[in-house]
């Protein structure tokens, strides 16, 4: 067995992998950051030339500001729904017995398995002025309510869609939790809440973060909910994105948003990915 | 009346009953030890009196107060669990000082008494780590200490000292028998250390498949185990099947000396008798001759197998410092009468 052997199989083992991630990630990304400082001309369309007009036209308009606050501010509002609905509901499950606790999983993740498209059309059809919530509404007497096309309509379906990648984190660093030990806290005095609150989150605090990342992640990229429910005055940043793509068909302007997103949730990420790891250090060490 | 009563405790895991029927009394300051083998119910019983397995049926008192269906954390119990159950995500003082917090007992206080407990199961010096940076061993005593700083009334024990050297094992044991001594805390230690419930305990339950079939003092468990399960799980015990005779049990055409009240002449008997109560005599000087099969040295001990016409009998002797009979050794068995007891066979008793 010769060194040099022993050292280039693992980089042969990845290859398969690399060169798939940058032949579908890498080189359309490099493309895009390429065509992000193109010049647009509308009669001419892309030009050859080198600008940062795009960049600068984009961080100096409010309208595009805005879209960006609005995209990260559903993306925090959704991450932290998920968080609040999704940990109890994770624990309730890692307590439940069989064979609830695989129907009720399958219940969560059975989701996953419809297209977004579809689930956001039930939205739109259960929230729409003539669907079933406003005839409850309507119903009880308090009339009818604008939910769809406003932004209340894409926060409810967002967390919909993500809550089992919130669930299933949280529910996974449960499952490690020897289930003694929230006994041992009762046995030392600890209610229920306080064995909670002082014995079992701080376990789950790491499944919690890394599904919050996740959540927030795809919350602030997601395109179909958007484009459904918020309709073609409440966009978010990846329909913005398709709407220069598409309707106005400025191509690098389209890129120079999506570059900027990225970063910013790149960096947004990994300033979160920092704490976490701080504080996983900190309690595990 | 005692401090602390179990009537008909049952617990049943769909058809499975893992403990059932277990009735028993323990006064104010006693120490009992559940013992016997692997899933026998002894974790469940404890569990039950911790408020942590809902009995089936049966009731539970507590110094005259019904607490069957109390919450665990109104018990106010002390526990040890089988599996440590430390907060992994607490330093050893943390996880010490957490049913002090619950107790709202002021900090200098606390401080104090956490450092006092930790003292008393030699782990003062890592009162900083975290439970993943300790051994297993470490890990038991950090439970213990947790456990007993919060001066519980009763304390109920999981295989408290399963996992220490057999140095250490002791002094905790010690310490054990000590704080209950001087504090008077009534104490629950399940074991399958026999040696442990005999040494440490005031009585001990003895358990099989979920009853309890004796509950007695440590010498009087040994020297009558009601049945042939306890005589072979509480130290050791030959038994020898022959037929009974005025005088002792016939076999091979040999009279073994031994009581046997109740049995009829000629009535199918077994014979059981310790290993230690058994002396090693020149060939021809006992009640049976053998030959040597096995020696195994135990350091305070000898022990013998020895080959004979009634079968293989174990013989324990004490080590008087020089070399006892070798393998392949020719010997003679030698007992008195009041030392072996005849009963009749486990499987007639019935019928
Ligand atoms: N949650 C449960 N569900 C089903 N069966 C169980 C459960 N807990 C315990 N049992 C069964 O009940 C019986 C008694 O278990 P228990 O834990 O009390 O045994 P134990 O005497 O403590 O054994 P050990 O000495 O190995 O710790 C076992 O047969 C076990 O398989
Ligand atoms: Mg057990």
């Amino acid at each position: 067995m010769s060194g040099a052997r022993v050292s280039t199989t693992p980089w042969l083992l990845a290859a398969p992998g690399a060169l798939l991630f940058a032949a579908l990630v890498l080189v359309p990304l490099a493309l895009t950051v390429v065509l992000s400082f193109h010049a647009y001309d509308v009669a001419r369309g892309v030009q050859d030339e080198f600008t940062l007009a795009h960049y600068a036209a984009i961080l100096s308009d409010s309208y595009f500001l805005n879209i960006f606050w609005r995209t990260l501010r559903l993306a925090a509002l959704t991450t932290l729904i998920c968080a609040v609905i999704g940990a109890p509901e994770a624990y309730v499950l890692s307590r439940m017995r069989e064979p609830w606790r695989s129907i009720f999983l399958l219940a969560i993740i059975g989701p996953l398995l419809v297209s977004v498209v579809v689930r956001t059309f039930g939205w739109s059809m259960l929230l729409g002025p003539t669907g079933l919530v406003n005839d409850t509404f309507r119903g009880l007497g308090i009339g009818t309510v604008k939910i769809l096309y406003t932004e209340t309509a894409i926060v409810i379906a967002l967390v919909h869609v993500m809550l089992p990648f919130m669930v299933i984190p949280v529910w996974t660093s449960l499952q490690k939790l020897d289930p003694m030990v929230e006994a041992a806290a009762w046995t030392l005095g600890a209610s229920r809440f306080t064995a909670l609150r002082r014995v079992v989150l701080p376990q789950v605090t790491m499944g919690l973060l890394s599904g919050s990342l996740v959540v927030f992640g795809l919350s602030a990229s997601a395109f179909a909910i958007p484009a459904l429910l918020g309709g073609r005055r409440l966009k978010m940043a990846a329909t913005l994105v398709y709407d220069e793509y598409m309707h106005e068909l400025n191509w690098p302007l389209g890129a120079a948003i999506a570059m900027l997103v990225l970063v910013i949730n790149l960096v947004i990420m990994l300033a979160y990915q920092r704490v976490v790891e701080a504080r996983a250090k900190r309690t595990l060490g | 009346m005692g401090f602390l009563t179990l009537e008909g405790l049952t617990r049943l895991y769909g058809d499975v009953a893992a403990v059932s029927d277990v009735s028993l009394s323990v006064a104010k300051g006693e120490f009992v030890s559940l013992l016997g083998p692997s899933g026998c119910g002894k974790t469940t019983t404890l569990q039950m009196i911790a408020g942590l397995v809902e009995p089936t049926s049966g009731r539970i008192t507590l110094d005259g107060r019904d607490i069957t269906h109390e919450k665990p954390d109104r018990r106010g119990l002390g526990i040890v669990f089988q599996s440590y159950a430390l907060f992994p995500h607490m330093t050893v003082a943390q996880n010490v000082s957490f049913g002090l917090e619950m107790r709202r007992v002021a900090r200098a206080e606390r401080e104090a008494r956490v450092r006092q407990a930790l003292a008393l199961v030699q782990l003062a010096a890592l009162a900083d780590r975290y439970p993943r940076q300790l051994s297993g061993g470490q890990r038991q005593r950090v439970a213990v200490a947790r456990a007993l700083v919060i001066d519980p009334p009763v304390l109920l024990l999981d295989e408290p000292l399963s996992n220490l050297d057999a140095k250490l094992r002791e002094e905790m044991q010690f310490e054990l028998r000590g704080i209950q001594q001087r504090v008077g805390t009534t104490t629950i230690m399940v074991t399958h250390d026999q040696g442990e419930a005999l040494s440490m305990s005031d009585r001990v339950v003895v358990m099989e498949q979920g009853h309890i079939v004796q509950v007695d003092a440590p010498y009087r468990l040994y020297e009558s185990p009601a049945t042939s399960f306890i005589s072979a799980f509480v130290g050791k015990m030959n038994r020898l099947s022959g037929v009974w005779r005025p005088g002792g049990v016939e076999i091979g055409g040999r009279l073994l000396p031994c009581n046997g009240a109740g049995l009829s002449e000629g009535a199918a008997a077994v014979l059981a008798i310790r290993p230690e109560k058994i002396g090693l005599k020149a060939p021809g000087a006992g009640v049976l001759d053998g030959r040597v099969k096995g020696r195994f040295f135990l350091g305070s001990a000898w022990f013998f197998t020895v080959e004979t016409p009634a079968g293989l009998i174990g013989v324990s002797l004490p080590n008087a410092g020089e070399e006892p009979a070798r393998e392949g050794d020719a010997v003679g068995l030698d007992w008195s009468s009041t030392s072996a007891k005849a009963a009749k066979p486990e499987g007639a008793q019935g019928a």
